[in-house]
C-alpha cells in the first residue's frame, strides 16, 4: 500500500477476512455446542471414542464460541470502529495483517490439540503453552495496531467505544499472562506456576474478567459505534458513558471469587468477590441504559429493521444476565445455584443473547459496507436468523433456570431424619427433559448462524470490496 | 486466616478497595455536578464518524441512587463480615462457624428420632419397619453411589446381599467397618509362585476350587504352589475373615472372574479401599445404618 493510499482509505483487509471468519467460527462453535448438549442428554453420543467425548468437546465448544467467533468478530469491529472513529488508516498495516493470520493459527492448533486432550485444565484458559506463547506474541501485535491507530486519530476525543476496546486488550493480556503462567515439561505439557487456593483464585479472577473484559467490555465498544450508526441517533448520555466505564474497570477486577463461594478461599476474598460483585450491577446497567436511550427516538424502526432489532435485544439480555449475576454473587443465592445448570443458563443469557446477538447485528451492519452494497443479499434471511435466535436463546435459558433450580433444591431437600430427600441420580432424572429442551434451543440457535452464514457468503459474491475513502474531518470534532 | 506474610498487603488490599469504592462515588458526584442543566438535550460537540453524536444529557436519577446504595450496602457488609483482609468483621463470622452451627442444629434436631434406636441391638433395630426406611435412606445417601441402589455391589464393591463377607459379618464388624472404612490389601505374589507358567497353573487350581472353568492338569501341577496363597486364604482356600481374606471356593468374584483377572491379581496384587463415614454421620445414625445393611442378608424388616 503506498503512503497515498494511507492518507485516503482506511484499511479493511483484515476486517474483511475477520468478519467472514466469525460467522465461519460461529457456526462451527455453535455446532459442537449443540452436539455437547445432545451428548448431555444422551451420553451414548461420546460414541466412547475419546476424542468425541464431552471433557474434550467441552472446551472445544467454549473455545471455539468466546475465542474464535467473539474474538474474530471483536478483531473485526475493533479495526472497523478505531478507524472510523479516528478518521485515519490503521497503524502497522503489515501487523494488522499478522494478527489475522496468527489468530486464525491460534484457533486452528486449538482445534486440533483440544479433541486429541492436551490441555492445561484452566477453564477457557485450556491450551497448551506454546499455543499461550503464539497468542501472547498475536495479542501485542494487535495492541500496536490499535493504541498506534488511537495516537495517530485525526480526531481531538477519544470516542467511548475505543475505550472499551483499549480496556479490553490492555486487561485481557493481563490476565492471559498472569493465568497461563506455567512450568513447561514437555512440548504441550505444563505444570501451573500456582497451587492450591491460590491456582483457583488465579484461575477465576482470569475467569470472570475474561467475561468482564473480552465478554462485555468489548463487546460494550461494539455496542458504542454500531447501535448510534444503525438507528442514527446521538450517544444518550456522555456522562453516563464516563461513570459506567471507570466504575466497570474498578469492579470488575474483584468478582472472580463469587466462583468459589464456600471453599478453601479466605473467608475475606469470598466477601469482596460477592460486595464488588454487587456494586458491579450499576456500572453494568449503565451501558444498558446508554444503549437504550440511544435508540429511543428511532423506535419506530424496529418494525423493519431487524438488525436493530438484534442490536435492541442484546441489549435486553445484557440488562438481564447483569442483574441475574450480582444476585448470583450474593452468597445465600450462590448456595443454591452452585453447581447447578443455573451458571450455565447465565452464561448463556449473556453469551447467546448478549455476545452472539451485538455481533451479529454488528456484521450485518458490517458485511454490506465492506462488500460496496447497500444491504445485505437477503433481509428476510435477516429476520429468519432473528426469529430463530430470539427462539433459541429464550428455550435455552428457561430450560436451565428451571433444570438448575430444580436440582439445587433437590439437593438440598432434607428429610425429618436427616438423610437426603433424593439421591444424585433422582436430580440427573428430573433434569433430563430441560437438557433435551436446551439441546433444540441450541439447535435452533446454530440454524440462524447457518442462514447468516449463507447470507454473508450471497452477499460477499455479489458485492466487491470497495476502499472506503476517508473522509474530511468534521469542524467541531 | 489470611496467610499474609506481610503486613503490607492487608494494607494495600484494604486501601485499594476502600479507595476504588470512594474513587467511584467521586466520579459519580463529580461527573453529575459538573453538569449545567441548561445543556440538558443537547450535544457535547464531539462528531464521530462524520454523524455519531454525543449528548450531553444527565444521568438517570434512579440509576445514580442504585449506584450509590449498592456502595452503602457494601461498606456495611465489610464492616460485618470479614472482607478487608485480617479485619474479622463485626458479626465474627466465618464460613467455618456457620457450617459447624447448621450441622449442631440438624443433628440437635434428628437426634430424638435416632435416640430410640440407640439402646437396642442391631438385630432389633433390624426389625423395625420404621427404622428400616430411615436405614435405607442412609444407605441411598451414603453407600449406593459404590454398592448400588440394591445393595448388589458391582467389580470391586462387594455384594452386601449375599452373605458373602470378607471380614465377619456381625453387626459389630459392620459398623467398625462403616465408621472407620477398610482397607482391603492383597500383595503381588508372582515371587512367590514363580514364572509365568506357575502362576497360571495356580490361577487354575484357584478356578477348580469353585468348581469353575478349568484346565485340570494345569491345576494339578499348580496345587503345591497354592501354599504361597494358604497363609491368608487357607490350606483349603476357604478364606479367613479375620485377615480379609476371601474364600476362594465359592465362585464369588469380587474383583472379576476367570483366568486373565486371577492372573493379573497373583501378578500385581491388589490394594482397595472403603471410606471412613464417621465424619458425615453421627454414631447413632451409624448404628441405625449398620442395622439395615446386616439385615440385607439377614431378613431385615421390609419397608
Amino acid at each position: 500500500m503506498s503512503a497515498n493510499n494511507i492518507e485516503t482509505f482506511y484499511d479493511d483487509w483484515a476486517i474483511r477476512r475477520f468478519t467472514v471468519m466469525a460467522v465461519v467460527w460461529g457456526v462451527v462453535g455453535m455446532l459442537v455446542g449443540v452436539i455437547v448438549a445432545a451428548q448431555l442428554a444422551f451420553p451414548e453420543l461420546n460414541l466412547g471414542l475419546p476424542w468425541t467425548s464431552f471433557g474434550r468437546l467441552r472446551p472445544l465448544h467454549t473455545n471455539a464460541v468466546i475465542f474464535a467467533f467473539g474474538g474474530s468478530a471483536l478483531f473485526a469491529t475493533s479495526y472497523y470502529v478505531v478507524q472510523r472513529t479516528s478518521q485515519v488508516s490503521l497503524a502497522f498495516p503489515t501487523l494488522a495483517r499478522l494478527t489475522f493470520w496468527g489468530y486464525q493459527a491460534v484457533i486452528v492448533l486449538a482445534a486440533i490439540t483440544l479433541p486429541l486432550g492436551y490441555t492445561s485444565g484452566k477453564e477457557y484458559a485450556e491450551l497448551e503453552w506454546p499455543i499461550d506463547l503464539l497468542l501472547t506474541v498475536v495479542w501485542v501485535m494487535y495492541a500496536l495496531v490499535f493504541f498506534g491507530t488511537v495516537a495517530n486519530r485525526k480526531i481531538k476525543h477519544i470516542y467511548v467505544a475505543n475505550w472499551f476496546y483499549g480496556a479490553f486488550i490492555i486487561v485481557v493480556a493481563i490476565l492471559h499472562l498472569v493465568n497461563s503462567a506455567a512450568v513447561p515439561s514437555e512440548w504441550f505439557r505444563s505444570y501451573s506456576a500456582y497451587s492450591g487456593a491460590q491456582d483457583a483464585m488465579i484461575q477465576w479472577w482470569y475467569g470472570h474478567n475474561a467475561v468482564g473484559f473480552f465478554l462485555t467490555a468489548a463487546f460494550l465498544g461494539m455496542m458504542y459505534y454500531f447501535v448510534p450508526k444503525q438507528a442514527q441517533r446521538p450517544v444518550y448520555s456522555y456522562r453516563l458513558s464516563i461513570v459506567h466505564f471507570w466504575g466497570l474497570i474498578f469492579t470488575y477486577m474483584w468478582a472472580g471469587p463469587h466462583h468459589l463461594h464456600y471453599t478453601a478461599l479466605p473467608d475475606w476474598t469470598q466477601s469482596l468477590g460477592m460486595v464488588l460483585s454487587l456494586i458491579l450491577l450499576a456500572p453494568s446497567w449503565g451501558g444498558m441504559i446508554n444503549g437504550m436511550m440511544t435508540m429511543s427516538g428511532a423506535w419506530h424502526k424496529l418494525r423493519d429493521d431487524p438488525v436493530l432489532r438484534f442490536m435492541i435485544v442484546s441489549l435486553s439480555f445484557y440488562g438481564m444476565s447483569t442483574f441475574e449475576g450480582p444476585m448470583m454473587a450474593i452468597k445465600t443465592v450462590n448456595a443454591l445455584s452452585h453447581y447447578t445448570d443455573w451458571t450455565v443458563g447465565h452464561v448463556h443469557s449473556g453469551a447467546l443473547g448478549w455476545v452472539g446477538f451485538v455481533s451479529m447485528g454488528s456484521l450485518y451492519y458490517l458485511t454490506p459496507r465492506l462488500w460496496g452494497m447497500k444491504q445485505m443479499y437477503s433481509v428476510k434471511a435477516i429476520e429468519w436468523h432473528f426469529w430463530l435466535a430470539t427462539i433459541g436463546v429464550v428455550l435455552y435459558i428457561s430450560a436451565m433456570w428451571i433444570s438448575g433450580v430444580t436440582a439445587g433444591l433437590m439437593w438440598r431437600a432434607i428429610n425429618e431424619d436427616g438423610t437426603l430427600t433424593y439421591t444424585f441420580v433422582e436430580s440427573v432424572k428430573a433434569m433430563h427433559p430441560f437438557y433435551v429442551i436446551r439441546m433444540v434451543g441450541g439447535l435452533m440457535y446454530v440454524s440462524g448462524m447457518v442462514i447468516m452464514l449463507w447470507n454473508v457468503i450471497k452477499t460477499v459474491q455479489s458485492g466487491q470490496a470497495a476502499e472506503a475513502k476517508i473522509p474530511a474531518v468534521t469542524a467541531h470534532a | 486466616m489470611s496467610d499474609f506474610t506481610n503486613g503490607f498487603w492487608p494494607i494495600f488490599i484494604s486501601v485499594v478497595v476502600l479507595g476504588g469504592i470512594a474513587g467511584c462515588l467521586a466520579v459519580l458526584f463529580i461527573t453529575s455536578k459538573s453538569h449545567d442543566p441548561a445543556h440538558t438535550g443537547q450535544s457535547t460537540g464531539h462528531v464521530y464518524d462524520e454523524d455519531i453524536v454525543e449528548m450531553n444529557n444527565p444521568m438517570p436519577r434512579w440509576w445514580m441512587w442504585m449506584f450509590i446504595l449498592t456502595c452503602v450496602f457494601g461498606l456495611a457488609y465489610l464492616a460485618l463480615y470479614p472482607g478487608l483482609t485480617t479485619y474479622s468483621g463485626k458479626l465474627g463470622w466465618t464460613q467455618i462457624k456457620q457450617y459447624e452451627q447448621e450441622v449442631k442444629e440438624s443433628n440437635d434436631k434428628i437426634a430424638p428420632i435416632y435416640a430410640q434406636y440407640t439402646a437396642m441391638a442391631t438385630e432389633e433395630v433390624a426389625k423395625d419397619a420404621k427404622a428400616m426406611a430411615i436405614g435405607e435412606r442412609l444407605f441411598m445417601n451414603t453407600c449406593a453411589q459404590c454398592h448400588g441402589s440394591d445393595a448388589h455391589g458391582s467389580r470391586g464393591f462387594p455384594n452386601l446381599t449375599d452373605n458373602d463377607w470378607l471380614g465377619a459379618g456381625t453387626p459389630e464388624y459392620i459398623k467398625e467397618t462403616i465408621t472407620n472404612g477398610r482397607q482391603g490389601m492383597m500383595p503381588p505374589m508372582a515371587a512367590a509362585v514363580g514364572d509365568a507358567t506357575e502362576v497360571k497353573n495356580v490361577a487354575h487350581y484357584v478356578l477348580s476350587l469353585s468348581g469353575s472353568q478349568h484346565d485340570a492338569n494345569s491345576a494339578a501341577a499348580g496345587k503345591e504352589k497354592f501354599a504361597a496363597c494358604a497363609a491368608c486364604h487357607g490350606a483349603e482356600g476357604k478364606g479367613n475373615p479375620a485377615m480379609g481374606a476371601p474364600n476362594l471356593t465359592d465362585n464369588i468374584w469380587l474383583h472379576g472372574a476367570g483366568e486373565a483377572a486371577i492372573i493379573d491379581r497373583i501378578n500385581h496384587g491388589k490394594t482397595s479401599q472403603m471410606p471412613a463415614q464417621a465424619s458425615r454421620l453421627t454414631p447413632e445414625q451409624i448404628h441405625v445404618l449398620t442395622a439395615y445393611v446386616w439385615g440385607l442378608s439377614n431378613g431385615g424388616a421390609k419397608q
